[in-house]
């Protein structure tokens, strides 16, 4: 089964994310960049699938070059080789053009299997997975916790709100993992040794067949028009329990209309 | 530019690998470890799944490759990122027990105990200090003894450092007169009939990092677990001097830096007189000491250990990052554990638990005053 992950750089965790000024992206130079961490287990997922059962797992991302880094944290953890889409017109890109240009750039790697995570940290639109399914014309199998290979078809148990669905497809087929389907690996430092002679190609827009006027700020169907800093915390408010605060509570809770 | 050898994409990844590693593996449970007296064997296991044993082993021993620099990136990141010297000392212990064993070339003595260990799947030791014999390395008395396949190994060796839950000692043993010539390393196994761990040393620091004292009785190990020639151990254990001494002296400015790290975030939340303590000239005055005594001494550690990586040998170099890292940790555990105050003196302030591990750092792997007489000498005074 040949394997290709998607994998996107996002802006840390745990550092406060700014929004550039003049273009209303994501400001990804001032932050440090990691994996964004659902990724960690798709990577983990095709790394499981192919050591039982053979192939190659191929990374690819769109972004800009410090996404680089990225790559290599998923060659480390054992990835055979990665696809790396960067031009300056894919910048500002929506979901839509994201996953326009992401299966554009699948069109030149060999795959039987798409893994993505549900979603990305900073972004969090949650919809690449399926968008990207249906311009492959292939399977969509997401929000999968457990992953089973078969000879041409693909059985996944696709996460509910009260259980689990059992999905399966035959392949190509394009699957997003939930973070309880794994426990990521650490990249051994051997593997980034390795790394390094691992191959990596860049994909430019014209490399990849990829139209310049549907992707980028210009080519992104939804536009943002404005944004807000979220307003700081309200200070709380202070109940003292004098025998009432039970009462109290309960009249708090009627009117914020809770109850 | 010589700093760029400590930060190329490669190092700064392993950097990274090393941080995730201890904030997600080690910071959580240090405490746990702490009042346990030893790390688990499941930890080894993690670390070897990360390949974070292996750094500067070869890849023919089973070991991940890379150099001193790795090594040293691996464990100054672990100390930046909230572990303890302690920690490393146990964790990595196979830093000073294999590499006799690597070095030997020894096939066999490789498979058995060198590969295992950087696979996390065996604990060893190195037993070279008996109870009345420690900075003269050369008054050990612990006897071998030759009886056709065998050595018959009696005597005593005192604080080794994971022998309580050491698989196997490389333990420095007599096999004949000559203070010197006469010294030989032989691996034993801890299952062996007359070997036995008589305790377990309660310490001032250090505490998850388990140290016992051991008794060999009439203790039978075959020949072949000899390392290297017989008589060769003096100059085996005089090899790994460098890379010991520049691992401890990685350990002095790594701690310091963790503690001015803790002390400058301490002062700028503590509020005292109204304003918060890092609004006193004589503490800020105090942090730029602490400062000056970390960057020096890493500037000349790591000035140090890359010329170790190129090749050269450097008794005197190596003995005088040693000592200065040592000083400089020392000065700044005590200047952290001052400016916390009261907090600084309890039990769970991280720093304390730093003030207490630093304590070892001027005694263990060669005396401060023992390196003092070798720096003399190698300058020929
Ligand atoms: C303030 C703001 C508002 C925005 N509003 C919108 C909006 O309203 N509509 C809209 O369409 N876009 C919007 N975007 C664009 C958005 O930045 C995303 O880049 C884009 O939608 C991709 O989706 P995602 O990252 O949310 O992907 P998700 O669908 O959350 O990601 C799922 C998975 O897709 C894969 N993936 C996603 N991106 C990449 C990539 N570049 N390379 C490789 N794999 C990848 C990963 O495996 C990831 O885990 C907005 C951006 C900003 C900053
Ligand atoms: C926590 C811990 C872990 C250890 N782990 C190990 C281990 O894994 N394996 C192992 O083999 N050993 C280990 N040791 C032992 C350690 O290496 C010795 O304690 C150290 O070498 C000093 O030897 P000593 O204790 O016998 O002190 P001594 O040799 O008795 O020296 C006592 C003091 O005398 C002074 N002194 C010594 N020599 C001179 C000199 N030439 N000139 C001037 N002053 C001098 C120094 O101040 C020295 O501290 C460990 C010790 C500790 C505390």
């Amino acid at each position: 089964m040949n394997i290709v992950v998607c994998v996107k750089q996002v802006p840390d965790t745990w550092a406060e994310k700014k929004l550039s000024a003049t273009d209303k992206t994501v400001d990804r130079e001032s932050v440090d960049g990691v994996m964004n961490e659902l990724d960690e287990y798709a990577v983990e997922e095709a790394l499981r699938i192919k050591e039982a059962s053979g192939g190659e797992v191929t990374v690819l991302t769109m972004g800009p070059d410090k996404s680089v880094e990225t790559i290599r944290k998923a060659l480390s953890m054992g990835a055979d080789k990665a696809v790396h889409l960067v031009d300056a017109g894919l910048h500002g890109s929506d979901a839509l053009a994201t996953s326009y240009a992401l299966a554009k750039a699948l069109g030149t790697i060999e795959h039987d299997l798409v893994i993505l995570g549900v979603e990305s940290t900073d972004a969090r639109m949650s919809v690449v997975p399926a968008m990207l399914a249906e311009r492959l014309g292939a399977a969509q199998l997401t929000f999968a916790r457990k992953v089973e290979v078969g000879d041409g078809t693909v059985k996944i148990e696709r996460l509910t709100d009260t259980g689990y669905d059992v999905v399966e497809a035959p392949t190509p087929a394009v699957i997003s993992v939930v973070e309880k389907i794994n426990e990521p690996r650490y990249p051994s430092f051997k593997g980034i040794m390795a790394a390094k002679k691992k191959p990596l190609t860049t994909l430019t827009l014209a490399d990849a067949g990829i139209e310049a006027d549907k992707v980028g700020l210009g080519g992104s169907a939804t536009t943002v028009a404005d944004v807000a800093a979220r307003p700081p915390k309200q200070a709380g408010q202070i109940v003292k329990d004098e025998g009432d605060g039970g009462t109290k509570l309960a009249e708090f809770l009627a009117s914020q209309k809770f109850v | 530019m010589t700093a760029d050898v400590w930060s190329t994409p490669e190092r700064v990844a392993l950097r990274a690998l090393a941080r995730e590693f201890t904030v997600r593996e080690v910071v959580p449970y240090l405490d746990e470890w702490e009042a346990a007296g030893e790390l688990p064997r499941s930890l080894h296991e993690k670390a070897a799944a990360a390949g974070l044993l292996g750094v500067a082993f070869p890849e023919t021993a089973g070991g991940q490759g890379g150099n001193a620099i790795d090594s040293a990136i691996l464990s100054e990141e672990m100390l930046y990122a909230g572990a303890s010297s302690g920690l490393l000392a146990s964790l990595f212990t196979h830093g000073i027990a294999l590499p006799h064993i690597v070095g030997s070339g020894n096939a066999e003595l490789i498979d058995r105990y060198a590969k295992p260990t950087l696979a996390g799947k065996l604990i060893g030791a190195l037993a070279v200090t008996e109870p009345d014999a420690g900075s003269d390395v050369a008054g050990i008395r612990t006897r071998a003894v030759r009886d056709g396949d065998t050595y018959v190994v009696n005597g005593a060796k005192t604080f080794i450092t994971s022998s309580t839950r050491a698989d196997f000692v490389t333990t420095l043993v007599r096999t004949g007169d000559d203070p010197h010539h006469g010294l030989s390393l032989i691996v034993v196994d801890t299952d062996t009939p007359g070997f036995s761990v008589v305790r377990r040393l309660d310490k001032m620091g250090w505490l998850c990092s388990d140290t016992g004292e051991l008794a060999y009785v009439d203790v039978r190990v075959p020949a072949s677990q000899l390392v290297g020639a017989e008589g060769s151990a003096f100059a085996q254990v005089a090899r790994n001097f460098a890379s010991e001494r520049l691992g401890l002296a990685t350990h002095g400015y790594g701690v310091a830096s963790r503690a001015l790290d803790l002390t400058v975030e301490w002062v700028r939340n503590r509020t005292a007189f109204g304003k918060p303590l890092i609004g006193k000239q004589v503490v800020r005055h105090k942090l730029v000491e602490m400062k000056r005594a970390v960057e020096v001494s890493r500037v000349y550690a790591h000035h140090v250990i890359e010329r170790h990586a190129a090749g050269e040998q450097l008794f005197a170099e190596a003995a005088l990052a040693k000592n200065q890292c040592v000083a400089a940790c020392e000065f700044v555990v005590n200047e952290a554990v001052q400016l916390h105050g009261g907090a600084g003196y309890m039990r769970g302030t991280e720093v304390e638990r730093h003030y207490r591990d630093a304590r070892i750092l001027g005694i263990g792997g060669g005396a401060t005053e023992v390196m003092n007489d070798l720096i003399a000498k190698a300058l020929g005074w």
